[in-house]
């Protein structure tokens, strides 16, 4: 079974790496569009900033190619968001597979809520094959400062200031806000059960 | 609801566990992976490696051991000693590091955190405050606590948050080592000024001192070495109390 991880500007991709060989997977990094047209599971992580990372894509035609992908997509983080339609995030439009659904920033409106939200939080209403085996209320680790609203897509949520979507799905597209490949044991039961989809 | 975390500290040298008081008297605590995954075991939030004696030809050997434990543990890990670059950070990163921190070198040159934010992104970049109470206000202190400064914690912390820093780790040079507590004053000050998390450091002693750092002083982790390493207060025990305490734990 060939896993890929999709290799853009938006690091840190070494973290997914190591978790999939943690759990036995020796994944390819790569931009090349044959070999991810060809993976069985393609992973689309990201850390960092919206609009840069959409330009890189779309340089690379890479955009067109995700979109058009029919065997299960992860998107991770960043990932996750910019499989949505726009990020708030410098204005950025993105790939619109979670069509219709925008990207906003937290607002803080009592200095209580740190913006990025840093650490582990809750996830609730779990639906879907990511979550077998994963029990309801399960933690796993955040840093972000940018939300997918709850919306028709939603197979997760959580908790932070208000309730915002912590994992989507859309047929062959699943993204995850948290970062499963640094959740402990429960996140590696979510990418065991994303590899065996 | 997004939960306190426990962090603990594993500070190295030539490739082993130490833990000294006050930054002196260094003694022997073990294997780091090994110590690290027990801590995996046990239900740490993350970890930090502080490299004590990082140096030139010492930071390949400090790579390798990054990458072990990167191919070993589950959660996330911030490495820190002796970084000055934004090469330095690319190489603890490609070997699994989660995040870096950096101490004296951006105090020295501030630039040095725009540009690590700017290249790996905010999430990333620990910056490390050392703080001494002189003449009665909360000071900078480098190379370890040995080097006086003309910052204020305050405004160093500010300054580093708005360059770009994701968290802010903050030990205080009188707690450190003491098992009194932690220092609640300057880390309520700091915690309030500044939009990003705040670890706590430095004279963690029993559970109550976390309770404590957490409902008093507002800090978004707390972190210890040797009572945790000497088993002193297991991590699990340590949430469980917390849990009591109603401050929200991942357990």
């Amino acid at each position: 079974m060939k896993t890929v991880i999709i290799k853009y500007n938006a690091g840190n991709i070494q973290s997914v790496l190591f978790a999939l060989e943690r759990i036995g997977i020796q994944a390819v990094v790569t931009d090349d569009a044959e070999e991810i047209l060809a993976a069985e599971k393609v992973i689309f992580p990201g850390v960092g900033e919206a609009s840069t990372a959409m330009q890189y894509l779309k340089e690379r035609e890479l955009d067109k190619l995700i979109v058009s992908l029919k065997q299960p997509v992860l998107g991770i983080c960043l990932g996750m968001q910019l499989l949505c339609a726009y990020s708030e995030e410098n204005d950025t439009s993105c790939l619109g597979v979670f069509e219709q659904v925008p990207v906003r920033k937290f607002r803080n409106k009592e200095t209580a809520f740190k913006v990025p939200q840093t650490g582990w939080n809750s996830i609730q209403q779990l639906k879907g094959p990511l979550f077998t085996q994963v029990k309801e209320n399960e933690y796993c680790y955040f840093v972000h400062s940018y939300y997918a609203i709850l919306n028709e897509f939603t197979t997760g949520t959580t908790e932070y200031i208000h309730p915002y979507s912590s994992a989507l799905q859309r047929n062959n597209f699943y993204g995850v806000q948290f970062h499963p490949e640094k959740s402990a044991k429960a996140g590696e039961q979510i990418l065991k059960n994303f590899l065996t989809l | 609801m997004l939960t306190k975390r426990i962090i603990p500290c594993l500070d190295i040298k030539d490739g082993r566990t130490v833990k000294g008081t006050n930054f002196l008297e260094l003694r022997d605590a073990g294997d780091p992976v090994e110590l690290a995954m027990r801590y995996c075991e046990e239900g740490a939030d993350e970890l930090v490696f502080l490299d004590i004696t990082a140096t030139t030809e010492k930071r390949k050997t400090l790579a390798a051991l990054v990458r072990e434990i990167a191919t070993h543990i589950n959660i996330p890990f911030t490495v820190g000693g002796g970084i000055n670059t934004v090469e330095d950070v690319r190489v603890l990163l490609d070997n699994g590091a989660d995040k870096i921190s950096v101490n004296t070198s951006a105090v020295k040159r501030p630039e040095l955190i725009n540009e690590l934010a700017m290249q790996f992104g905010s999430q990333c970049v620990v910056v490390a405050i050392d703080a001494k109470l002189i003449n009665n206000t909360w000071m900078v202190v480098t190379h370890g606590g040995r080097t006086p400064t003309s910052l204020t914690a305050l405004d160093w912390a500010r300054e580093a948050a708005a360059r770009g820093a994701g968290e802010l780790l903050l030990t205080s040079m009188e707690n450190d080592g003491t098992k009194n507590g932690f220092a609640l004053d300057i880390t309520k000050t700091i915690s309030e000024a500044v939009a990003i998390p705040v670890i706590a450091s430095g004279g963690a002693g029993t559970m109550e001192h976390f309770s404590d750092v957490f409902k008093k002083a507002n800090a978004d982790a707390a972190l210890a070495a040797s009572i945790f390493h000497f088993r002193e207060i297991p991590v699990q025990e340590l949430k469980r109390y917390l849990q009591v305490q109603q401050i929200p734990v991942r357990l």
